[in-house]
């Protein structure tokens, strides 16, 4: 790649992002536009999949909506997602997890990775109460 | 006035808007040019500006023969490494003098650009990559799979008509693209993002120009 184009990728950039990985739960904040009046939305699921690299890179929330599988895929740096919690780190062998799609729900339930160093922080739990948006 | 620069292309990426939106944008390292040499209508016949840029990847060094030597010692730009010229058509109005350098700042965010370039070269290149041909079955016994097929009538006319699409050499010409805006101008850099894809290679060299049929002048 050319030196200028991943200058210009750096830019955008500029944000903390925890660090996250496929089979975590997370949690988004993302700003939703109704007209000229702004809200946060959040979107709750499993990440499945992560994508690209750079200012260019995606990631997949896989989430079970009123029984329908709803998949939303974002980009990492994209200004919409105002936050991203990471609920729980889960144990998987995969790096994309779209087996996952062929599987009922009990059986799509990944384990909790096991790793005292890596837990998540306690805080991003607790802010549970907001509203989850269907 | 005049009405463009050459650039080159470095490559595609994606920009994001405030609102999230993602943008995909080719960057352009656009001049600075440098006012070489002034035409007009007692000595030329026509007004135009004739424009050096330095666009070779080696920097300061660049081989320039004495014709283009003189040439630019004329301009008193004989320091620079130019190793592109171009001529753009001016109006009388023209404000520019020799040794002038014009930069990016040129273009504005907005702004709608025409960007020509040399499209990449194909060699001999059958009908259905040079004019986009469905092709025929792959399978189901089907020999056919990407040939021209019929040419025209029989007796009559009994020849091929002129123009029929065929195949042929494909790529190496010329082309433009009109009306891409411009996202963003970088005058630190000399860049300029274009929305959209441009004609050619990376590192082609390119001629911006002010868009043809862009409403706001």
């Amino acid at each position: 790649m050319h030196p200028i184009i991943s200058q210009i990728e750096k830019e955008f950039i500029n944000k903390e992002i925890p660090e996250f990985k496929p089979g975590d739960t997370v949690r988004l904040s993302l700003l939703v536009k109704e007209g000229d009046k702004e809200r946060i939305q959040n979107y709750e699921g499993v990440v499945i999949a992560r994508k690209s690299g750079s200012s260019r890179e995606t990631f997949t929330v896989r989430r079970i909506s009123f029984g329908i599988g709803v998949e939303r895929t974002f980009f990492v740096y994209s200004p919409v997602i105002q936050k991203i919690a990471v609920l729980r780190r889960g144990r998987v062998r995969r790096a994309k997890l779209f087996y996952l799609r062929e599987l009922g729900e009990k059986k799509a339930r990944i384990k909790e990775l096991r790793n005292d160093n890596k837990e998540p922080k306690a805080s991003a739990v607790a802010e549970s109460k907001t509203e989850t948006a269907e | 006035m005049l009405t463009g620069l050459l650039g080159k292309k470095i490559g595609m990426t994606q920009i994001f808007t405030e609102t999230g939106e993602v943008i995909p944008v080719t960057v352009i390292e656009v001049g600075p040019g440098y006012v070489v040499q002034k035409k007009n209508v007692e000595t030329d016949g026509y007004e135009a500006v004739q424009l050096g840029f330095c666009l070779k990847r080696t920097g300061n060094h660049v081989k320039q023969n004495l014709p283009i030597k003189g040439h630019l010692k004329k301009a008193g730009l004989e320091s620079l490494p130019i190793s592109h010229f171009k001529e753009f058509r001016t109006g009388l109005d023209v404000q520019l003098e020799v040794g002038q350098k014009i930069t990016c700042d040129f273009f504005k965010e907005g702004e709608k650009v025409d960007v020509t370039g040399v499209i990449k070269g194909r060699g001999f290149a059958g009908g259905v990559k040079r004019h986009g041909w469905a092709g025929q079955p792959m399978s189901h016994g089907s020999m056919m799979h990407r040939r021209p097929g019929g040419t025209g009538a029989s007796a009559t006319p009994s020849r091929i008509i002129k123009g029929k699409a065929l195949p042929g050499h494909y790529g190496n010409t010329n082309m433009t693209v009109q009306s891409l805006v411009i996202r963003k101008v970088d005058i630190d850099r000399n860049l300029i993002l274009v929305e959209g894809a441009i004609p050619g290679s990376t590192t082609g060299i390119v001629e911006v120009k002010k868009a043809v049929k862009s409403k706001k002048k």
